[in-house]
């Protein structure tokens, strides 16, 4: 028999409704897993009392017949949500010691939902970086390793941690957040499903802020059905959010049985780069015909403005991160390094607190939006964004769906591409006209590259159509028929 | 146009003003915390006001509703759409790094107020705009030798920050434009007025030119907190800016404080140490939308303005623009007055005005309360002129009457008669007394009736004394003449 944590979570949920195993049962085997996968580093703070606690709450929940939609099922936690009574530090020195007195809306949703929280997961401080060597809690590994060679691999980011700890088969899914790409690149690094549903379809309370209008919450898990499920118990409308949008939350996994034939998917010439690595683009070609196969037709669109989204993205994510991160002073919370005065404690506060690239953020945030230069670089990235919202929208009334890569690249060496910060920006190029358009996207494991690495393919839906997303998703899935393991599975 | 006189001739005062009040709310801008005045320190702080991480602004309706009757109350332009803004600044009361306020799209655009000037006479002034912006919590720096402690109550409290085009000319116009708003956002009730409680501040724009001249340099003296000191700061700002240019210098853009222990502003910081605040757009929230309907339904549920209640006491009651104007400056005083006058039949209303502004604030002012808090309503007052009218006492025992009745509470009628003051107007009563004084006062008559007329008062001063104040002092004249002739 499988080992339990190893399941994916269909299966765990299926197991624990026939009595096969028990919460209980099942969150050891997580524990047991998390500790085995200690070298990866995947976790900051691991909970497994409060673990065990929530599994037999769950399991005394089932026997009174009470069961919600993930009843059970043990996740790991993005340190980027608040967690009530549990340390949170965004990945950052600056939060040291805090510990909220308040829960994430999103995770109240799980646990609402009878999820069970076994740790907080490991992440690029604030959520800025695409390989996770941010942290100050240290790189995350990837399970995986390229053939014939046994340097360890960054697991993407900012999501790292919950992408390793996923694909190390430690839990069945895995809290992120995605504000350019920190769920869909690290899910095609580490072989998982990622998805970032529609900006304002889960809440932001509670979630540390990084740039407060590209930022969303979203599952990483194993295949595309647990992404439904789990998307739907983090989904929902939250009045204490201005820009949640009140709409109803479908069943989406109910939305997979669909398949795509009569779709219509729209293939972005745009997104053909010079220098592209020939695997993604014979992945993509592959991808293409997967789909036709089952009975969609693909499109040639254009989204003319795709070549300024990533510059776009560059700032208008650090002019928000910059005034987000202002509240980190060391005035009420968090790390404070004293000084002789005012000025000196802030300064040392925030020299010491905060890592070099959160520094590069917000001094490039601090630039755009000064004065003399707010219109060339702050506003002109507005005026993008609308374009490129507006491609979208003309695209939109000829396809139901938009078929990309994820990332021009698997999973790299850390340590590779730390001395050039633009060739680390590059990894966001297909993930970040999805943030910028309040799109959602999903990136689906779909081959593994020359070097034995996982390769993804996103897909990008109409706002608040996650279900033709998750089909589409689904069926390329099946057609992809990605069995590959990572060479580190937990316990194992 | 009042002009200044210097060394070298005359000068006008160019003024403007930035009024920060504090909108009535339950709760404040953008939480549920509450936001009353007094309260300790740091018991009315949310998630949301001390900027903990992932806390979110959710815009409170009631400050809208609030900002929008101010603006409808200030005849100004409702921006259908606005936006707001985070104005970034690094301060420890300012807990998110950021204030929220509306910048390049406020709430309220422009719109005008009426100053009313001593002897009757009125001016427009002009309102620039109306955004509304969160309040800073407040520094305490005299609590501990080395640290400063941080009070968060008032962090995110919602205020309106009113802004007058540059169309004062002297300190007296100043005060009458504090004086108005203040009555206006008042009978609006969207805001106290307080300024002792902080809940209105102003900052004071003041520059001097030669008369016909283009506009001078501008200084800005920030949080001045009562009428009289925005109207001494302008007097000082304006002296001593003349006195720079005269001798020599120039007036340097800057932001200065008032010290009211000395009456005098000095410089804070300078152009040069300006902060940028690199407004943005605050992506947490969403513009502000508003329905053209519900302004209009606003616009219709509006109470009766000063401007407007002046003129109809001016026209319906035939006052004077000054009798009008004391009686309008506070709603209560004015629903005081029609109260007083229509409370009963044939009330003069000259006299009501004269009994409010007179024995009335002189009775307030003295025991240092508010109009609700008077032991007199109005229903009281106007027993007491009833009385008056009707004859049952005099003008003179009134003035007692009403003394007894702020004292006691009761009404005018119960003291007359628990005291006995009901004026005697009985002619056999009244010639018996004065019979008497004539024949104590033998001398007194003669002299009346060889043709010294004085001695007339004081034989009807004795009368009343006689009579305990009591007789009709009417016919004791009458009587009197009729028996020396």
């Amino acid at each position: 028999m499988t080992r339990l944590n190893e399941l994916s979570l269909a299966a765990a949920r299926d197991g624990l409704a026939k009595g096969d195993f028990s919460a209980k049962d099942l969150t050891q085997a997580s524990i047991a897993a998390m500790e085995a996968a200690r070298p990866l580093n995947a976790f900051i703070t691991e909970t497994p009392e409060r673990a065990l606690d929530m599994a037999q709450a769950s399991d005394a929940r089932r026997a009174k017949g009470e069961s919600g939609a993930l009843e059970g099922i043990p996740l790991a936690i993005k340190d980027l949500f608040c967690t009530q009574g549990v340390l949170t530090t965004a990945g950052s020195h600056i939060l040291d010691g805090f510990i909220p007195p308040y829960e994430s809306a999103v995770t109240a949703n799980l646990w609402r939902a009878g999820a069970v929280m076994l740790g907080k997961t490991n992440m690029d401080e604030f959520a800025m970086g695409s390989a996770n060597t941010t942290s100050y809690y240290g790189n995350v590994e990837n399970p995986w390793r390229g053939r014939g060679d046994n340097r360890p691999l960054v697991p993407g980011g900012s999501s790292g941690g919950s992408a390793a700890a996923v694909a190390a088969r430690v839990v069945p899914g895995a809290t992120g957040t995605d504000t350019g790409g920190s769920i869909r690149q690290p899910a095609s690094f580490t072989g998982l499903v990622g998805l970032k549903p529609t900006y304002g379809r889960c809440s932001r309370w509670g979630i540390v802020a990084f740039a407060s209008s590209l930022d969303q919450a979203g599952p990483l898990t194993r295949t595309v059905r647990d992404s439904a499920i789990m998307l739907g118990a983090m989904a929902g409308y939250d009045p204490k959010d201005s820009t949640s949008v009140d709409t109803p939350v479908p069943d989406y996994e109910a939305a997979l049985t669909g398949g795509v034939r009569g779709l219509k998917i729209g293939i972005p010439k745009e997104y053909r780069m010079d220098g592209m690595a020939e695997e993604i683009e014979s992945l993509w070609r592959e991808g293409i015909a997967w789909l036709e196969a089952a009975g969609a037709t693909t499109v040639d669109i254009s989204l003319p403005h795709t070549k300024y989204a990533l510059p776009a993205y560059y700032i208008v994510a650090p002019a928000e991160a910059s005034s987000n991160l202002a509240r980190y002073d060391g005035v009420r919370y968090g790390l404070r390094v004293p000084g002789a005065t005012l000025e000196e404690m802030y300064e040392a506060t925030r020299g010491d607190g905060f890592g070099a690239e959160v520094k590069r953020r917000v001094m490039i945030g601090t630039y755009v939006l000064s004065a003399g230069y707010y219109d060339a670089y702050y506003n002109k990235a507005r005026q993008v964004r609308t374009l490129i919202l507006r491609d979208f929208t003309q695209a939109f009334e000829k396809v139901d769906a938009i078929l990309t890569p994820t990332a021009p690249s698997a999973a790299f060496a850390i340590g590779e591409r730390m001395d050039d910060p633009i060739a680390m920006y590059l990894n966001d190029i297909f993930t970040v006209p999805a943030n910028l358009s309040g799109l959602p996207g999903i990136s689906v494991p779909a081959a593994l590259s020359g070097e034995g690495l996982p390769l993804g393919l996103q897909v990008i839906g109409r706002a608040f159509d996650e279900e033709t997303m998750l089909r589409v998703a689904g069926v390329l899935e099946d057609a992809a028929g990605f069995d590959a393991e990572p060479a580190f599975v937990a316990g194992r | 146009m009042s002009m200044i006189q210097g060394k070298t001739g005359e000068w006008e005062v160019v003024i403007g003003l930035e009024v920060h009040a504090q909108v009535i709310a339950e709760s404040k801008l953008f939480s549920g915390a509450a936001t009353a005045f007094g309260a300790e320190p740091n018991t009315q702080v949310s998630l949301v006001d001390a900027a903990m991480p992932g806390m979110l602004p959710v815009l409170n309706e009631k400050s809208i509703e609030q900002a929008v009757k101010t603006g409808l109350g200030l005849n100004a332009k409702i921006n259908l759409t606005s936006v707001f803004e985070r104005k970034n600044y690094f301060y420890p009361d300012l807990p998110q790094g950021y204030q929220i306020s509306q910048y390049l799209e406020p709430i309220v655009g422009e719109g005008a107020l009426t100053l009313d000037l001593p002897g009757g006479e009125s001016k427009d002034v002009g309102i620039e705009r109306l955004h509304l912006e969160q309040d800073a919590g407040k520094s305490l720096h005299d609590q501990h030798p080395s640290q400063t402690y941080i009070d968060l109550n008032r962090s995110g409290v919602t205020l309106m920050e009113i802004v007058s085009k540059p169309d004062m000319r002297s300190a007296g116009e100043v005060g009458a434009y504090l004086e108005k708003l203040r009555s206006i956002l008042r009978y609006l009730g969207t805001c106290t007025g307080n300024m002792e409680e902080g809940s209105m501040r102003c900052d004071v724009n003041v520059s001097v030119r030669r008369p016909g001249e283009d506009l001078g340099i501008r200084t800005e003296t920030k949080n001045v907190n009562s009428i009289r000191f925005a109207k001494l700061a302008v007097e000082y700002e304006a002296k001593r800016q003349i006195a720079q240019i005269e001798d020599g210098g120039a007036v340097v853009q800057e932001t200065r404080l008032f010290d009211p222990d000395k009456g005098a502003t000095r410089a804070m910081r300078g152009k040069e140490d300006a902060h940028d605040y690199r407004y943005f757009p605050d992506p947490d929230l969403l513009p502000v939308v508003l329905d053209v309907d519900w302004v209009a339904e606003l616009k219709r549920g509006l109470p009766e303005l000063p401007d407007a209640k002046k003129a109809r006491f001016m026209a319906g009651f035939d006052l004077s623009a000054y009798d009008a104007g004391v009686l309008v400056a506070e709603r209560e005083t004015a629903a005081y007055f029609e109260a007083v006058v229509e409370g009963g039949q044939g009330r003069d209303a000259k006299q009501a005005a004269n009994w409010i502004t007179g024995a009335l604030f002189a009775a307030l002012n003295r025991a240092g309360v508010e109009l609700d808090a008077a032991p007199l309503d109005a229903d009281k007052l106007g027993g007491l002129l009833d009385l008056i009218r009707d004859g049952t006492i005099s003008g003179r025992t009134a003035k007692d009457v009403f003394d007894a009745m702020w004292e006691s509470g009761k009404d005018a009628g119960t003291i007359v008669e628990e005291k006995g003051l009901k004026q005697i107007s009985d002619t056999g009563a009244i010639e018996a007394i004065v019979d008497k004084v004539i024949a104590d006062n033998p001398g007194q008559a003669e002299q009346f009736k060889s043709g010294n007329e004085k001695v007339l008062g004081w034989l009807v001063g004795q009368i009343m004394k006689a009579s305990q104040g009591k007789a009709n002092p009417g016919m004791v004249n009458q009587l009197l003449r009729k028996k020396l002739v």
